[in-house]
């Protein structure tokens, strides 16, 4: 009994850093190839969570939905959902030097967690979206057929950003990130390739999110405020290595261990220091951070630099 | 001519108009242009043409607009009046990536290089239309992908020898010195179909052993490729090696034009760059 505990609580752990290194490669392709600063990643998360929640949860007469809609739809549509309005914000924003995109990415977060929040015949409001199903296999076991998923998941999403990280488009990016002036000299249209990578990278983020809703079976607002979605993404790419897609993956393994294991530790403490304990997490996961930065800037695992993908003709 | 320079493996053989550089035909036409910040009139009025095939030197005391105007023909600001005409079309407005596309390409002042980014891949990055550079083409079109790079990594190592500086080929561009940055600045001019190109003090800051490979590789460019260059230089020494006709601006306009030696014996431009006595002071 304690050691299928133990086994459950790792296939719990191990969904967990699963989804949140689909976020932090997402965020990668922004920040880490672009150098873009998108501190609203709760926002793309919870479009996406919101998404396949609505297309494939049960009827419910408080909000709309109930289409039951499989698991694939409903990811799909949570991709291109968020994909679309990084668009829109993209389009506005995407021009901004990185200082005021991240103001503003905080600003647009926050207005899409409140749209969750208040517009009761969307997302329910703070009572939330439940019945989301496990895909696949609901039921006994659910847990094991989610983690290969998730897992094969972190897989496919590592492959096409790595990918993209080595071609000519992740070339563009990385020439974007060190001169800008330089890069459009070069005949790049600077402004489509930012919008490219806000948009890949945000859809990434959105992908997460329904992968999320499928694995808690139940979203609301709170899932989705800034210190668990965004700060937390953020340490863990600047942690395991802005730049580095394994860096992007080991950071979330490392904070998530730091993260969860405090919250084993905090458990023990006398209730009267709950209130602390809590605060005293986030703060720890803030010292971490301070110490990557001061001990190794660039991360656990630094960015590499591409090798040349040319084959060369014989 | 080496064939491999082009950046398309389809455009090897290079259009008609480029393998005899007529001095007749002008390639850009700079037309009554101004520019102002705030109370400052940087460039006003200027109207100048240049050659195709020619190699012309735009000179000036600082503060002359120069600058400003090259950053106006590359599309980098807007003026407030003017049109700059390249290859008969208009072309006042287009971003520098557009002007790119039509062989108006330039170089900066201080060197841009990408500073992450090794020497080779700072070339690299230059051919247009790379198929890579579609995300799903990354994904779904790797052969082709990569066949391309290797292409393009081939026609790298050929500029990089006409450069000499083969040698940093794997350094970060970073950490170059002064002289070899000016010298990635120009390759990547070469990595392209250029028509025309910018140089904005192509040998500020660099010794000279470097700044003759520099003058060289210009020289070749515009004989070998029929580049029509046009460029910002205080060195006279470069400007009187390479350049004619030369344009003198002042004051956002230009003041003269003509070979070295009428440059030289025209007082006005000893005035321009040195004041009048009276004026000295206040300069």
């Amino acid at each position: 009994m304690e050691l299928s505990g133990l086994f459950g609580y790792l296939v719990f752990f191990l969904s967990t850093v699963s989804i949140y290194a689909i976020l932090a490669l997402g965020l990668n392709v922004q920040w880490g190839l672009t150098g873009q600063i998108n501190i609203g990643i709760a926002g793309f998360f919870a479009v996406g969570a919101y998404t396949t929640a609505i297309l494939t949860a049960g009827p419910n007469a408080a909000h709309v939905g109930g289409f039951e809609f499989p698991f694939v739809v409903g990811a799909a549509a949570a991709i291109v959902t968020s994909g679309l309005i990084a668009v829109l914000i993209g389009m506005i924003t995407v021009n901004l030097r990185s200082d005021y995109l991240a103001i503003a990415t905080i600003g647009i977060a926050e207005i899409i967690r409140f749209v969750f929040q208040n517009e009761q015949w969307l997302s329910h409001g703070v009572r939330g979206i439940s019945d989301i199903p496990r895909p696949f296999h609901d039921g006994q076991g659910s847990g094991y057929v989610f983690l290969a998923l998730v897992l094969a998941c972190v897989a496919v999403v590592y492959f096409l950003v790595e990918r993209a990280r080595l071609a000519p488009w992740g070339r563009v990016l990385r020439a974007i990130r060190d001169n800008e002036d330089a890069t459009e000299a070069a005949g790049k249209n600077v402004r489509l390739f930012r919008l490219q990578a806000f948009v890949f990278g945000s859809a990434i983020m959105g992908f997460a999110g329904a992968l999320y809703a499928h694995f808690i079976g139940f979203i609301s607002p709170d899932a989705f405020e800034p210190v668990f979605a965004t700060f937390i993404v953020w340490a863990m790419l600047i942690a395991g290595g802005s730049g580095n897609n394994k860096g992007a993956i080991l950071g979330a393994i490392v904070v998530w261990l730091v993260w969860s294991g405090t919250e084993t530790l905090a458990a023990r403490l006398p209730p009267e220091y709950a209130t602390q304990a809590s605060a005293a997490r986030v703060l720890l996961v803030g010292v971490l951070l301070e110490l990557v930065l001061l001990l190794r800037p660039q991360g656990m695992l630094p960015e590499e630099r591409p090798r040349p993908i040319a084959r060369r003709k014989d | 001519m080496h064939a491999g320079w082009t950046c398309r493996p389809d455009s090897d053989t290079l259009p008609a108009h480029r393998l005899v550089a007529s001095r007749e035909t002008r390639l850009i036409r700079i037309e009554d242009v101004s520019l102002s910040f705030g109370g400052i009139r940087a460039v006003d009025g200027c109207s100048f043409e240049v050659a195709e095939g020619s190699i012309t030197g735009l000179i000036g005391p600082n503060g002359a607009g120069k600058s400003t105007l090259f950053n106006i023909v590359a599309g980098v600001l807007k003026p407030d009046s003017g049109r700059i005409v390249f290859d008969g079309e208009t072309i006042t407005g287009l971003p520098p990536h557009a002007l790119f596309h039509r062989g108006l390409v330039r170089t900066f002042q201080i060197p841009h290089e990408f500073y992450r980014m090794t020497v080779r891949e700072n070339l690299m990055i230059v051919p247009p239309e790379q198929t890579g550079e579609n995300l799903f083409s990354s994904w779904f079109r790797w052969g082709q992908v990569r066949r391309q790079d290797a292409e393009i990594a081939d026609k790298v190592d050929e500029v990089l020898a006409f450069l000499n500086i083969a040698h940093v080929a794997d350094e970060l561009a970073g950490n170059l010195s002064g002289g070899q940055k000016k010298l990635l600045d120009l390759g990547r001019t070469m990595m392209t179909d250029a028509r025309m190109v910018l140089l904005d003090e192509p040998g500020a800051g660099v010794n000279r052993t470097l700044l003759g490979a520099i003058t060289t590789a210009i020289r070749r460019l515009n004989e070998e490729r029929g580049y029509t260059f046009c460029l910002i230089e205080h060195d006279m020494d470069v400007i009187a090696e390479l350049c004619d006709p030369i344009i003198v601006m002042a004051q956002g306009s230009v003041l003269t034009r003509g070979t070295m030696a009428d440059i030289r014996a025209n007082p006005a431009v000893r005035e321009a760059y040195l004041g009048h006595p009276e004026t000295a002071e206040a300069e």
